[in-house]
């Protein structure tokens, strides 16, 4: 089943922090990591990228490893320049209350066509 | 390399500059694009960079990435002046690191960068003096794509 922007923000209650950002674009995969070398090393390209990490590096990563998303877990929210740099580099970033693991699941649930997106 | 260069660009990267990291390894994502190559080449070529201008930026005091497009391979080359690295094959071993707290709170220094860089290569050469610095040559092939 298709995932995109929109579900996910819909299923880890999420803010997009980027209003440009198409809700359609599709999540086909998801990385899940605070050490960037694990994303450099592991994500796939066109995954999402779920962090606790708020850090300009963040945004580079995922611009070098082409990731197309990230959710900041656990409250974290991005300073605005790095923000901005996510603009820059056409990458969508949503915000979440929830906790790793619990973002994780439920986007797990939905990636696996356990819950709907719509 | 193979075949003359058809094109080349240099690009300063100073130690300690955590505020411009990943901007080398951005610009040359972007020439490759430019230059039409394939995006996974273009993904290789970004990631080895950027895990090589991170080592600049967290250990040396300065370095220099040299980019240059041949038909038929992307070679990128780093020199650095630092602290060299005094066991190479301990260095490329998954997981080693002398990272400082600092470098890990942003990510980084998980021991992975050489060994990523030599994953994302076809051909991966490092010299390194200790004191002085190190040069590495990393080259990946464009399966015949000429830029």
């Amino acid at each position: 089943m298709r995932v995109t922007l929109k579900d996910v923000m819909t299923w880890v209650n999420g803010e997009l922090l980027t209003p440009e950002s198409s809700l359609e674009l599709e999540c086909p995969k998801v990385f899940a990591s605070d050490l960037m070398s694990d994303v450099l090393t592991s994500a796939e390209a066109g995954s999402f990228l779920l962090t606790g990490l708020a850090n300009p590096h963040v945004i580079s990563t995922c611009a070098v490893a082409d990731l197309t998303a990230v959710v900041f877990v656990q409250g974290k929210r991005p300073g605005s320049d790095v923000v901005e740099q996510a603009r820059a580099k056409g990458l969508a970033l949503i915000a979440t209350k929830l906790p790793m693991f619990e973002a994780c699941s439920r986007i797990s649930a939905l990636l696996g066509g356990k819950i709907h997106g719509r | 390399m193979a075949g003359e260069a058809v094109f080349r660009q240099d690009f300063p990267v100073k130690g300690g500059d955590f505020a411009k990291a990943g901007a080398v390894a951005c610009r040359i994502k972007d020439l490759l694009k430019e230059l039409g190559l394939d995006s996974p080449i273009i993904r290789r070529a970004a990631i080895a960079s950027y895990e090589a201008e991170m080592n600049v930026i967290m250990y040396a005091r300065e370095g220099r990435v040299r980019l240059a497009v041949s038909p038929g391979e992307v070679r990128i080359t780093v020199d650095d002046k630092g602290p060299g690295i005094p066991d190479v094959g301990l260095a490329m071993t998954e997981g080693y690191s002398t990272a400082t707290p600092e470098m890990r709170e942003l990510g980084f220094g998980a021991g992975m960068g050489l060994p990523n860089i030599g994953r994302n290569a076809d051909a991966f050469r490092i010299d390194s003096r200790v004191g002085r610095g190190t040069h590495l040559e990393i080259t990946i092939h464009t399966n015949g794509r000429h830029p």
